[in-house]
């Protein structure tokens, strides 16, 4: 990536955090639409997501672990070795371990299978959580593996019991009105056109919503300075719905996200994105 | 596809009924220990698609199990009560609740409203700006005990000069002077945010009173950031 890009996209960075931290400028809202149009076109001209899947790409390929092998076999869906595209038919039904995984959980897997690792080694800290820490090897995998399906069309496979069950249930899931603020994810995700402050939220009974919402994950989070995975995403959401805090791969994050690839199909992957 | 994998489905639940059978009809120390094979079949030939597994109980089983319990929030935030389960199946189903239901859950919200309990509904809109714009409060990642705002700015738009205000309740600039001050129109703003669905069962906005997320004290800033004729938003 060109580092004048970067820049930019800093300075924009800057310029919105400023914007909305400090509403001290009346300002018509128009002019702030504009604004954060601009914003989003000059976040789209160079991403530092990259620099995470370069890095991911590297530990892909690396042999590591107490077996000492790569990643490179792992089956994540379309057959063994084959990385291109998987996202899009992300999550499916997997015969060797019976069961729904979405990416994250099969990347995992094949990290304990391939390479040795212990599930609790690797489920301990997945997300990288303060500002000045180097990303995860688990995010990077995860960026590297998604931006090799950049183009490919969403299409989650409903033709296996399990997954047609994880879709039902995830559909249950996202209508889930609880916890002391009554909030559900329809309540924010199932109307159009509705905000949270600034951020527009997708509605997921609306193809293109849902669409652009699936294929923008994981992302560039500019306001965390940090990449941003899709368990990451369900968990933040289940905090600020105030909802107690969700286990990494558990099964109702699986089911949501299948839940999540059904309403986006025919979306086509653009991931990692940029996001505010 | 389909019919074939149904096929392949009851010829498996076919052996795996006759290997069962088998084990329950010749006990005894000679009988094959035989579940690494039902296993494989099982998983060979998985089952067909079960109404069961994707029940109102099989989804609560599989919520319980993807939550962790800490202080700040506790699993029993996973049980939902009658209001809650009412307006997840309404919305889910997209039919409104039933009119007899509703009166019901709206009449014993209204119930629950504490007012004042000296009869003062106003504190000071300047703290009431902070308690708008304060967004954390009740959150896994918020200690226990800390003071909650009432992130009204994620929803409503309040001050004109907040920009970054969203949409999904209705705009609340000009509250006051579009409304004046009377005891009605006090006491309807109070229990509204004490407890929303007083007039309406299943409306999107936090109990803030009944939920215990705001203090009677902060209730009263907010009362006055509305409707108190120096409040900038009755500018």
């Amino acid at each position: 990536m060109k580092k004048d890009k970067l820049i930019a996209v800093l300075l924009a960075a800057t310029a919105l955090t400023t914007l909305s931290v400090q509403p001290v400028l009346a300002q018509a809202q128009e002019d702030s639409q504009k604004q954060i149009e601009r914003y989003r076109e000059l976040l789209a001209d160079g991403n530092p997501a990259e620099l995470v899947e370069a890095r991911g790409e590297t530990l892909w390929k690396q042999k590591r672990g107490p077996k000492n092998a790569s990643l490179e076999a792992c089956d994540l869906g379309l057959g063994a070795g084959k990385v291109a595209g998987v996202n899009a038919v992300l999550p499916r039904y997997f015969p060797d371990v019976d069961r729904v995984m979405d990416l994250e959980s099969r990347i995992i897997y094949c990290e304990i299978t391939l390479q040795g690792f212990t599930m609790d080694e690797l489920t301990k800290r997945p997300h990288s959580l303060n500002p000045s820490e180097r990303q995860t090897d688990h995010e990077a995998l995860t960026v590297y593996v998604v931006g090799q399906s950049r183009g490919a069309k969403v299409n989650l496979s409903q033709s296996h019991p399990k997954e047609r069950e994880s879709y039902l249930r995830g559909e249950k899931m996202f209508f889930f009105k609880g916890g002391p603020y009554d909030f559900a994810c329809a309540t924010c995700h199932g109307v159009d056109g509705q905000r949270i402050r600034l951020q527009d939220l997708p509605n997921f009974q609306k193809a293109d919503n849902a669409q652009r919402a699936f294929t923008t994950w994981p992302a560039y989070r500019v306001s965390q300075g940090a990449v941003r995975t899709m368990q990451w995403r369900l968990l933040d959401c289940f905090r600020q719905q105030r909802m107690p805090e969700m286990v990494f791969l558990s099964p109702a994050s699986i089911d949501l996200i299948t839940y999540m690839g059904v309403k986006g199909k025919d979306g086509i992957m653009d991931a990692p994105a940029i996001k505010r | 596809m389909k019919l074939k994998y149904f096929s392949q489905s009851v010829a498996a639940v076919a052996l795996i009924l006759t290997v069962a059978g088998c084990a329950t009809m010749q006990p005894g120390p000679s009988a094959v220990d035989n579940s690494r094979e039902v296993e494989a079949l099982a998983r060979r030939f998985p089952s067909p698609f079960d109404p069961k597994l994707v029940s109102d109980d099989a989804v609560a089983d599989a919520m319980r199990v993807s939550f962790k319990n800490s202080e700040s929030a506790k699993l029993d935030r996973l049980t939902q009560t009658p209001l809650q389960k009412a307006c997840t199946e309404a919305s889910r189903s997209g039919k409104p609740l039933d009119d007899n239901l509703r009166s019901e859950l709206q009449a014993a919200a209204l119930a629950s409203v504490k007012y004042p309990s000296d009869g003062k509904y106003f504190g000071d809109w300047k703290r009431g700006e902070t308690i708008a714009q304060n967004g954390r409060g009740l959150q896994f990642s918020d200690k226990v005990g800390d003071v909650a705002g009432g992130n009204c700015y994620a929803c409503h738009q309040i001050d004109k000069k907040e920009i970054a205000y969203g949409n999904i309740g209705p705009s609340l600039t000009g509250y006051g002077k579009l409304r004046g001050q009377t005891e009605p129109i006090v006491k309807y703003t109070w229990a509204r945010i004490w407890n929303s669905h007083s007039f309406n069962a299943c409306a999107n906005m936090p109990r803030f009173g009944d939920a215990g997320i705001l203090t009677e004290a902060q209730i009263k800033d907010v009362m006055a950031l509305l409707l108190d004729p120096a409040s900038p938003v009755n500018q």
